[in-house]
């Protein structure tokens, strides 16, 4: 049994904390959002620079060959820091299909791109009325001589506005919450037919509704086998929920930093509030939703790489209650114990805040992992 | 015990029922269930809707423009007026300005001030934080030198609740910073925004709207008659409004519409093929929310037959206000979880596209209810309140 880092972990993890202090800073952060884009190009070089892009992917496509627990170093760092760039949405996601369900002509196609920086993707799942019903694909695949034609509206996609690529679920049989008849499709955001609605969001990202209306998609369009995608779209999304189990983890760690400083430093009737025994023990009540989430956002990462389907379930499910209890909980506390300041735009607490409210809801929120952990037996 | 309303409280609350719903402008009804912010023009209106009918200041003397009605009438009327969908009143002018002019001021500032608040035309609003002066208001620093014929003020309030839309601010200032104990020596001023050396400084919120703000006072002069009550006695004008608040703080008819809107929601959003309604651990959860809102009711009209009875109830009103704004917190959370993974939606990046207006809202408003257990005197201060005043720790 070892839960340290290894010693490039926690390299990686050093370094990444210098990077973020000095050229990720809460003011560069908040230029960044303001801009159009929503994210930075500079900042996604500079990721690449660093080999962060590449680090689950094998060292055939340029990568590191990392596993779940060395992109948790990665995540965790992206929650302290609220990094808005497309992180979890190419690396976590869109890249994770291509590794795992790709040929190995989709995975020169787009790998290497991706971990250099010039290829960004997102994945197009969600649809309205389907919550977090992955079976829930009402979006048509339709042949057309060698290839498809796309019909039907996603929703929601985070990140979607700035993909390159995207991977899309779309129905080639079956009815519109069947398990089987799921495809994946791999679709140039420049096809014939894919509009997007681009949004930004409460926690400062952006995310976008894209409708495809008669999108051609070659034969070489196709991720995996046709017709039964559900499993890589069951297996890639827990991969995906056990890295934004350690995203929270880093958010809620900066929520206490920055909250047990205010206790001490912020003084009300001559003393320090962190003084009255009240906020103390609210305050330790956020250490321990720290601890216990982090604790679970090692199993998930670990079970992610290790685990069969079933135990990868049950793991991934009861991380995610667990994570989603504690941002609620951290969020809450951290801007009430910094009273009206907590409120504020102008600090990072309550970026913080609205950051652990949108993972809470991400990815399946608390019923449906009660529900999917129940079913696990 | 009789849990009821009497049959002429009974036809008091369907005449004020009707009146509402003949009267409410739709527009501003719209704004208040959708969660659209109000302008200033939209505030006022409703204020002079009201003024007409003589039901703008129920709680105030008849001779000033008050009604005759009971505790329990006039429970009734904001609870009406609640559930209706009202925009709110402008508490700082109407329950807190007036209450202290009528209780402390002389007749000369009655007769200049009361009326005006009434008919709204001066918008007030309230200037009691300041940045090291939260939850230990006492200590504030803003201070007021004699010179002459005025007071000379100096300093900053913060969080001030539109103060960008006031034309007036009753401020607690610090006229003797040389008082044993720190309750003494303030005093309370009236002073007009539109004074030289006063500026006024947005404090936008993290759901992205504006609705208090920084004021700064660069050597305002202030004509010692627009002091109210004693100088250096402010403190007790303060306490008095404390007191005087507790008991209208429970939003229980703003909160039942907004559970009857939950519901809507909940039924309307589906969840594996059933309404979210209909989902057991979504409904357990409203239903809990429901029952703490029945109990804080009941609370409500306890406290209210023991005013009526002439005994005043004691510190342990402060759990109407601790009660209601965590019940108000919880229907915005639950409202927000409806949305599942479109909770996320806020702004379209192209703002002449059709967007999903309501759905981004939720999320906004679960971020601005968190300033409810926070502002009016923090939960904790109010349970601290209770923990001194009523159980004697």
């Amino acid at each position: 049994m070892n839960f340290d880092y290894s010693e490039e972990q926690q390299l990686l993890a050093d370094t990444l904390k210098r990077f973020l202090a000095t050229d990720y800073t809460f003011e560069a952060r908040t230029k960044i959002v303001a801009s159009t884009a929503g994210y930075s190009e500079d900042m996604w070089a500079a990721l690449a620079d660093m080999g962060l892009l590449g680090v689950p992917f094998d060292m055939a496509y340029g990568g590191f060959g990392g596993s779940a627990v060395d992109v948790m170093v990665v995540m965790e760092a992206i929650g302290e820091g609220l990094v808005v760039e497309p992180y979890l949405a190419t690396v976590g996601l869109g890249g994770q299909f291509v590794a795992r369900g790709g040929t190995e002509a989709q995975r020169q196609r787009i790998l290497p791109a991706l971990v250099r920086g010039q290829a960004k993707l997102a994945f197009a799942q969600t649809e309205r009325g389907a919550r977090y019903d992955l079976r829930h694909v009402a979006t048509r695949a339709r042949r057309a001589g060698d290839g498809w034609v796309l019909d039907g509206e996603k929703c929601a996609v985070i990140h979607g506005g700035c993909a390159d690529m995207l991977v899309v679920s779309a129905r080639t049989a079956g009815h519109p919450t069947d398990a089987r008849g799921i495809s994946l499709f791999l679709v140039e955001r420049d096809l014939p037919g894919v509009t997007m609605q681009e949004y930004r969001t409460i926690d400062n990202l952006h995310a976008a509704d894209i409708k495809f209306s008669s999108t051609p998609v070659s034969a070489a369009g196709l991720l995996g086998p046709e017709g039964d995608g559900l499993t890589l779209i069951e297996e890639v999304v827990d991969y995906a929920t056990a890295l934004l189990c350690a995203e929270a983890v880093g958010a809620i760690r900066y929520a206490n930093e920055a909250t047990l400083a205010y206790l001490k430093s912020r003084r009300q009737f001559g003393v320090p509030i962190g003084s009255f025994q009240a906020l103390q023990h609210r305050m330790v009540d956020m250490f321990i939703s720290y601890e216990q989430g982090r604790s679970m956002a090692c199993l998930a990462c670990v079970k992610v790489d290790t685990a069969d389907a079933a135990e990868r379930q049950r793991a991934v499910s009861a991380a995610k209650i667990k994570i989603a209890d504690a941002c609620r909980h951290v969020s809450q506390e951290a801007v009430q114990l910094h009273g009206g300041m907590g409120m504020t735009e102008e600090l990072k607490i309550s970026h913080t805040f609205r950051r652990l409210t949108m993972i809470a809801q991400a990815f399946g929120d608390v019923d449906h992992h009660l529900e999917r952990f129940a079913a696990c037996g | 015990m009789d849990l009821n309303y009497s049959p002429e409280e009974e036809a008091f609350r369907d005449g004020v029922r009707a009146w509402l719903r003949e009267n409410l402008p739709d527009d501003l009804r719209d704004k208040v269930v959708n969660y659209q912010e109000l302008s200033k023009a939209d505030l006022l209106r409703w204020h002079q809707i009201l003024a007409k009918k003589g039901w703008v200041a129920p709680d105030w003397p008849i001779e000033w423009g008050g009604t005759d009605w009971t505790v329990v009438q006039r429970y009734i009327f904001e609870e009406e007026c609640g559930a209706a969908g009202c925009p709110p009143l402008m508490s700082f002018g109407l329950r807190m300005c007036a209450p202290v002019l009528l209780r402390f001021g002389t007749p000369e500032q009655k007769q200049r001030f009361l009326p005006r608040i009434y008919h709204g035309e001066d918008f007030w609003c309230q200037g009691y934080s300041e940045p090291g002066s939260g939850s230990d208001l006492a200590s504030l620093q803003t201070r007021a030198v004699r010179d002459g014929d005025d007071y000379v003020v100096t300093g900053q309030k913060i969080w001030t609740t539109l103060a960008h839309y006031a034309d007036w601010i009753f401020c607690l200032v610090r006229t003797d910073p040389n008082r044993p104990k720190r309750q003494e020596g303030i005093s309370f001023l009236l002073i007009d925004m539109r004074s030289p050396g006063i500026s006024v400084r947005p404090i936008t919120l993290m759901d992205g709207g504006h609705e208090v703000n920084m004021v700064f006072f660069d050597d305002v002069r202030v004509p010692l008659e627009n002091r109210v009550h004693e100088e250096n006695d402010g403190w007790t004008v303060a306490k008095y409004l404390l007191g005087y608040e507790r008991m209208g703080t429970g939003r229980i008819g703003a909160s039942k519409r907004e559970l009857a809107r939950l519901k809507e929601l909940a039924a309307k959003t589906i969840k594996d093929g059933k309404s979210l309604l209909d989902d057991p651990r979504f409904r357990d959860r409203i239903t809990r929310v429901e029952v703490e809102l029945m109990a804080l009711e009941i609370t409500n009209l306890r406290y209210l037959d023991q005013l009526r009875g002439g005994r005043a109830p004691g510190a342990e009103v402060s759990l109407l206000k601790i009660k209601g704004t965590e019940i108000q917190q919880a229907i915005s959370e639950l409202m927000m979880q409806t949305a599942g993974p479109l909770a996320q939606l806020f702004r379209p990046v192209d703002p002449e596209v059709d967007f999903d207006n309501f759905t981004a809202s939720l999320a906004p408003r679960y971020l601005n209810m968190r300033k409810t257990t926070i502002y009016a005197g923090s939960n904790e201060i109010q349970r601290n309140i209770i923990a001194k005043a009523t159980l004697g720790l």
